[in-house]
């Protein structure tokens, strides 16, 4: 098993645990760990007794302004006894500001907690790592070292003294590396990063790769668009004038005419199929012209008569544009098939960067977005831009689709 | 039979285009040039002056709109070209911004779907009428813009809406009357009283069929 840590040290045999560099790492851990005790019992010692409110004091802002070097000191120390980095669990911050950066920080739950790892590092950690420190290898080395300078007239007592103290002394590695490994293990997780700390993160990347997604189908799509352009519809253009060209030849009567007229026909259809299926794919109009061209073209092919208000300044990123484009399609689909409406609105407009789109109509409500109306699709739809579809449709109506698109998410632009 | 016209044709898909030239030709009618892009119909029709021009609207080099840009430029430095765009796209958008060109006292115009150049008669006649000054607007891009059937439109009644949407295609009342199996009386009675619900008074020029027709694009 490889040693990462101190506690890993100690399942090594004795004599590699005493020959490895584990116990002097773990007491000069502990050595540094006990040091923020040194100016508490200064201060304790001058202020403390009759007047707490120095001491107090001190060690609250202590505790609010160091929390974080604290911290990235402890994550930095920790190395000496777990050979893991720890990382940092803080966000990267906004480039804004101090103000924005303090902000941020006393938002994260990473700062309070090392704030509180101030709190007991002063509080106990640090008498608990001078204790350890004295007790495993303090008392031991004097006791050993006493009967050099002290004459003593009780050998045998001296004798059973030495001994225990060298007993003490070899079992020293194992209580500092013990005690520094457990300290570590409590610091690692009181100041490396939590799963709710990146959840966060997590979901924008969600977010960020969902819309990159879209995008990626978007440009699939309008590929396809154009190859079926330049392609099969170019090909069916010149079938049709051809056999155009060929009826003028071909009198009424004559044994080819007939088959001739059918073969029109179908090209004649075939043409105009293809067309509303290049269309689907994706709209040209939505590219060349933008979303109120493409937004007032659908109202125009709506068999429902609609009243279009697109208040928009300009263009939006093509996945926002193209999606809001389909949205607007389904929602006037629903509402030529399902409402009974004489009359529908749509309305588009911008608030603070948000794309507003609103598809309204004075039919007989009670729309279901369960019952296959597309509408769970369009929420499915606008949810990978980051946006969200709401439905408000009682029983007698009106009914009324409102979707939301999140401002578009800088990779998406 | 009409008199001769030359023609420009910008068509950027070969065969297609000798298609359509094979077509002018068939009717009697000379083809000035045929060109592949945008670029080269504006030079082409400084060139040739032709008496109609008729041009795709996606055509190289970024193949989005750039016919229709190029039949938006040739009719700002010459409103008295005859212009036809024939186009894959059916949304009124694009016919619209054409039609926009279209100012009283200024040559005729057209949007035609592609699909209606292998209807040969008619696209030469859809090709006179616009020669000829008058407006053409394809059948189911009018079909389009009856959809939105807002006011003014909302006053019309179905037979009128009827009326305009052929007045609308470049039909003139005699195909009409013949399309709707009524008199050519009746018909004129119709488009007088269409142009009175949509304010265009019966005193002004030729052209308030063209902007009976705008009304509509308008919406």
């Amino acid at each position: 098993m490889p040693i990462r840590t101190a506690l890993d040290a100690l399942s090594l045999p004795p004599t590699r645990l005493v020959r490895s560099s584990w116990p002097w790492r773990s007491a000069l851990y502990l050595v540094g760990g006990a040091l923020p005790g040194a100016p508490a019992i200064v201060l304790l010692m001058r202020y403390g007794i009759e007047d707490p409110v120095p001491v107090l004091l001190a060690t609250v802002s202590t505790l609010a302004a160091g929390g974080i070097v604290f911290g990235r000191l402890e994550r930095w120390r920790l190395r000496l006894v777990d050979s893991v980095p720890v990382p940092d669990a803080h966000r990267p911050l906004p480039p804004r500001g101090w103000r924005h950066a303090l902000r941020a920080r006393l938002r994260e739950q990473a700062t309070w907690r090392e704030i509180g790892f101030v709190g007991i590092s002063i509080g106990v950690l640090c008498w608990l790592d001078a204790v350890v420190l004295a007790c495993a290898v303090g008392y031991p080395v004097a006791a050993v070292l006493s009967p050099l300078h002290e004459q003593d007239n009780r050998p045998l007592a001296t004798l059973v003294s030495v001994g225990m103290a060298v007993g003490l002394l070899a079992a020293a590695p194992y209580v500092v590396t013990a005690w520094a490994g457990a300290r570590a293990a409590m610091a690692r997780a009181l100041l490396g990063p939590r799963e709710s700390d990146r959840l966060g993160d997590r979901l924008i990347e969600v977010t960020r790769s969902r819309a990159r997604l879209v995008d990626a189908f978007e440009v699939e799509r309008r590929r396809i668009e154009r190859d079926l352009h330049d392609g099969a519809q170019q090909r069916l253009v010149a079938l049709n004038v051809y056999l155009g060209l060929a009826r003028l030849e071909v009198p009424a009567g004559s044994p080819g005419h007939d088959p001739l007229v059918k073969a029109h026909e179908l090209a004649r259809r075939a043409l105009s199929e293809l067309r509303e299926l290049i269309r689907g794919v994706h709209p040209q109009v939505l590219t060349d012209r933008g979303l109120g061209a493409a937004l007032h073209d659908l109202a125009g092919r709506s068999p429902v008569p609609v009243d279009v208000d697109v208040r928009l300044p300009g263009r939006l990123p093509p996945a926002i544009e193209v999606t809001a484009y389909f949205v607007v399609g389904e929602a006037l689909t629903n509402v030529a098939r399902h409402s009974r409406a004489g009359r529908a609105g749509v309305t588009a407009d911008l608030d603070d960067d948000r794309l507003i789109l609103r598809i309204s109509d004075n039919g007989v409500g009670g729309a279901d977005p369960q019952a296959g109306t597309g509408l769970a699709g369009l929420a499915d739809r606008v949810a990978a831009v980051g946006g969200k579809v709401s439905l408000s449709s009682p029983p007698g109506g009106p009914t009324v689709v409102q979707a939301e698109f999140a401002p578009a998410v800088s990779d998406a632009a | 039979m009409p008199r001769e016209r030359r023609v420009i044709v910008a068509e950027d898909d070969v065969l297609t285009r000798e298609g359509i030239m094979s077509l002018i030709a068939r009717f009697g009618h000379r083809v000035a040039t045929a060109v592949g892009d945008a670029d080269a119909l504006v030079a082409a029709v400084r060139e040739h002056r032709p008496d109609v021009v008729v041009t795709d609207v996606r055509m190289p080099p970024t193949f989005t709109d750039e016919g229709l840009q190029a039949a938006l430029r040739l009719r700002q430095d010459d409103p008295m070209l005859p212009i036809l765009v024939v186009s894959q796209y059916v949304e009124q958008t694009y016919a619209a911004e054409l039609l926009e060109s279209a100012r009283p006292g200024t040559a005729g115009i057209g949007y035609l779907l592609k699909d209606r150049i292998g209807e040969a008669v008619e696209f030469i006649e859809a090709i006179d009428r616009v020669a000829e000054g008058h407006t053409v607007v394809d059948t189911e891009v009018v079909r389009q813009m009856l959809c939105r059937r807002r006011d003014p439109l909302t006053r019309l009644t179905p037979r009128e809406r009827e009326v305009l949407s052929l007045v609308a295609e470049g039909r003139s009342n005699a195909a009409i009357a013949r399309a709707l199996f009524i008199t050519e009386t009746a018909v004129a009675k119709h488009i007088g009283s269409v142009l009175i619900k949509l304010d265009l008074h019966p005193d002004e020029d030729d052209h308030r069929r063209v902007r009976a027709v705008l009304a509509y694009l308008r919406g």
